[in-house]
């Protein structure tokens, strides 16, 4: 197969798949909605029958997997159409992003109780997804040269891996902070009856950062340690690489606002919400727009 | 004596203060605040010509972020003194917390609590046999203390330890990136293809040193560039490969090697390192003056402009009279555009053209002003001359003339010695190792109690999961539901 039909593939794999999370993203969207009706024998208070949308949630979870199946398709042959790791700008930077944020998510599914996310992860996903086909793409091509190394495997994966939890700490934390407003002012609305409780979501939030928060360290080392074969210095305080170093440091302080200093709830929620976006902005601004040597993005 | 005891005790307040969790905390997030602007100003460190640009568009305004030392964040005083600050309390902390860490292997738990209902676990259960209960346990590698009628047993000793050797790494990690700007040295030199790199001070077009290291100390290796191959995708005019040839002698003059150095690997020298950093072209020139006597005759590396390596570069003549300078370009694949003038659309070599501008006067060489040798200060100048030449076209500009004769391939060596690397690195896989260790260890505590009933209570560090199954476990295999 040439290089060009494989990356066409690439293409038809990843149209697929938003197909495939657009189903999922409407399923949720039932599974959501349906959940505010109440049985029509119930008296005084309002219980929530759950059972009428258990199936449609199941088929949603069904089709995320299936996306997910389809989107790995389509980040492995674009890869093999420019014959080495599909991270070489940023159209392949947001495929395999995505990859990993729904990869994120079904590892989530299968530990917690956390079908709830599945809304805003397709979201998400297809947001992304449809930004990087239409904005970002660029025709499959050979590395830059200084790109062309083993730490680029290794040290890539890494972060994007990262990235993905980080982001999905960051949708946890974010959701913490909507239900907290409701129940601030009184009971959560109906749709949000079935969403854990407020210590569940930022126990989770907490445990997902904690799990990856190593693994970034990790992405952090090996790119100083590529950057030191490829450039001479493992640190250069380039824009991208203070940007990944001060993800870190708000991790780091979100974690010891955890643990030794025991700040749980709201506070903790939105200094999660600042270490993740600092990992966003990275990823967008200076990949769009920033200097420095990091600019592979082939826009 | 009060106010001696009095300014003992502030300090010892202020000790407590700076060594505090909360100011740990405090510390860690200006940290990362204190980082942002270094990205969006340019900095000197990576970008001193931004930075000049930067004083030319906005004087006033640079002259306000550089007394705030913007420019320079990273080893501003105020950035110094947050992490400095950082690492004082970070030492504070830890070193007593390990101190204590190790004088407590082999110590047993602390004593079983006298109220164990308000624990996080807690459950009644029929009596048991509390000596099959501690024979379960230490089957279950806790650490135990048994008392009669109690046992308090711990497990996760190894969390308090993985997190000192994580923090007592940072610090590793911060000696050897001060041992590598102290003692370290880092240069830039440009040499055309054929010529001959030889490493002393002289040789760089830029060289730093650290602080403490002796200026004949580089290792005295040399290097001449033998071959240099750029590779380019003729769709997307990208790079795809470099390959920079040499012969290598260590020391000079010994016998020579060859050697081969890409983008992503450097030829070592011990702990000195050579760098393909960048590259461009060199046109070849010859100069005569009015008498038709040669005054110039070789290559001239010209700064890149784009990707597809438009140069820029200058030309000096100080010994003709008057002194000539060439302001020129050059392209390496010439094209034309109405809006863009002449440009260069292909990064190697297929149709030169080597623009000129021609100017006589004083070319400023004698003040001692240090000048780029890119470009010409032409403020004492008059310009005589306007030129777009072909390959082996000459040009006659009244008090001499210029062919254009050639060209020959330049790269930037960028030559690094950092000493400290190694244990940055060692620093590096501590941190992690001990990272792992403190976030995969779950530390736990079980108590059991025997009274009328057993009482079984428990607490996991950071409520971890888990706890709840264990003790339900340890009950089912004591027989006693
Ligand atoms: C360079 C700055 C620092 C960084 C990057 C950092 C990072 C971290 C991280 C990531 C954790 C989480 C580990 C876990 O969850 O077990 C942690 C925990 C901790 N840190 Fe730091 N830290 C720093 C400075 C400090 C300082 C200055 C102190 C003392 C004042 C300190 C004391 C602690 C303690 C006591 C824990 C909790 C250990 C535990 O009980 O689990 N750290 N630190």
């Amino acid at each position: 197969m040439s290089n060009t039909s494989t990356a066409l593939l690439s293409n038809d794999f990843i149209y697929a798949s938003m197909a495939l999370y657009t189903l999922a993203f409407f399923a949720h969207a039932v599974e959501v909605a349906w959940s505010v009706k109440t049985p029509a024998k119930s008296v005084k208070k309002t219980k929530l029958d759950f059972s009428r949308t258990e199936r449609v949630g199941r088929l949603a979870s069904a089709f995320m997997v299936l996306g997910f199946l389809l989107l790995t398709a389509g980040v492995i042959f674009r890869g093999i159409s420019a014959n080495r790791v599909p991270w070489g700008n940023m159209y392949e930077f947001s495929i395999t992003g995505a990859l990993a944020f729904s990869g994120a998510y079904l590892f989530a599914l299968k530990k917690y109780k956390v079908r709830w996310l599945g809304l805003p992860v397709s979201l998400a996903v297809l947001l992304t997804l449809g930004t990087a086909i239409t904005l970002l793409y660029r025709p499959s091509a050979p590395l830059a040269p200084a790109l062309k190394s083993t730490w680029l495997v290794i040290h890539v994966s890494a972060a994007i891996i990262s990235g993905g939890v980080f982001l999905l700490a960051n949708a946890i934390a974010g959701a913490y902070l909507i239900l907290d407003r409701y129940e601030q002012k009184g009971v959560r609305p109906i749709w949000a009856q079935k969403l854990p409780s407020l210590e569940a979501l930022d126990n989770l939030s907490y445990r997902l950062v904690a799990l990856v928060f190593p693994l970034w360290t990790f992405a952090v080392i090996a790119g100083a340690i590529w950057a030191e074969s490829a450039w001479g210095r493992y640190w250069g305080w380039d824009p991208k690489e203070t940007w990944a170093f001060i993800t870190w440091v708000a991790y780091a302080a979100y974690l010891h606002a955890r643990v030794t200093v025991g700040w749980r709830g709201r506070k903790a929620a939105w200094l999660c919400l600042f270490a993740g976006s600092t990992f966003l902005f990275n990823y967008i601004y200076i990949n769009v727009w920033g200097t420095g040597r990091h600019t592979y993005s082939g826009l | 004596m009060s106010t001696v005891l009095d300014s003992r005790s502030f300090l010892r307040w202020c000790w407590r203060q700076l060594t505090s969790m909360r100011t740990a905390l405090i510390l860690l997030l200006l940290l990362g605040i204190a980082a942002i602007p270094g990205s969006l100003f340019p900095q000197r460190s990576q970008n001193p010509l931004q930075v000049k640009q930067y004083f030319v568009d906005n004087p006033t305004l640079a002259n306000w972020l550089d007394r705030f030392s913007l420019f320079n964040v990273y080893s501003s005083p105020w950035f110094s003194a947050i992490y400095l600050l950082l690492f004082i309390s970070l030492i504070g902390c830890v070193l007593p917390r390990s101190i204590g860490h190790l004088k407590a292997i082999g110590a047993a738990p602390t004593i079983t609590p006298k109220y164990l209902d308000r624990m996080e676990y807690f459950t009644e259960i029929k009596k048991f046999d509390l000596d099959l209960a501690e024979k379960q346990l230490r089957k279950m590698r806790f650490r135990i203390r048994r008392d009669s009628n109690s046992i308090s047993a711990e497990k996760g000793y190894a969390r308090e330890s993985g997190n000192l050797l994580f923090h007592l790494s940072l610090v590793l990690i911060l000696i050897a990136v001060g041992v590598g700007s102290l003692f370290g040295s880092k240069g830039d030199a440009i040499v055309n293809l054929g010529d001959r790199f030889i490493n002393t001070p002289t040789s760089y077009d830029i060289l730093g040193f650290g602080k403490y290291q002796a200026e004949d100390s580089l290792p005295p290796f040399s290097l001449t560039i033998k071959e240099f191959k750029a590779e380019y995708d003729p769709a997307t005019n990208a790079p795809l490969d470099y390959t920079l040839t040499v012969l290598a002698a260590n020391p000079a003059g010994s016998k020579e090697n060859v050697e081969i150095i890409k983008v992503n690997k450097p030829l070592t020298f011990g702990s000195t390192k050579v760098f393909l950093q960048a590259n461009g072209h060199s046109p070849i020139v010859i100069v005569k003056d009015k008498s038709g006597k040669v005054v110039f005759d070789g290559p001239t590396p010209f700064l890149p402009q784009d990707a597809n390596l438009s140069s820029i570069g200058a030309i000096k003549i100080p010994d003709m009279q008057p002194q000539i300078g060439f302001v020129s370009s050059f392209l390496p694949t010439a094209d034309r555009d109405p809006i863009r003038g002449g440009f260069s659309s292909y990064p190697e070599v297929l149709d030169p053209r080597l623009l000129i501008s021609v100017w006589k006067g004083d070319l400023g060489l004698n003040i001692g002003v240090p000048q780029s040798v890119y470009r010409i200060d032409t403020s004492k100048m008059e310009r005589i001359g306007l030129k777009a030449l072909v390959l082996n076209e000459s040009y006659d500009f009244g008090e001499g003339s210029i062919t254009f004769t050639g060209w020959k391939p330049w790269v930037n060596l960028q030559i690094i010695n950092d000493p400290g690397k190694g244990y940055a690195l060692v620093g590096a896989i501590l941190a992690i190792s001990g990272l792992l260790i403190s976030l995969f260890t779950r530390q736990r505590r079980i108590w059991i109690k025997q009274g009328r009933k057993t009482q079984i209570a428990g607490l996991a560090k950071n409520g971890i999961p888990g706890l709840e199954d264990e003790i339900k476990k340890l009950v089912k295999e004591l027989g006693s539901e």
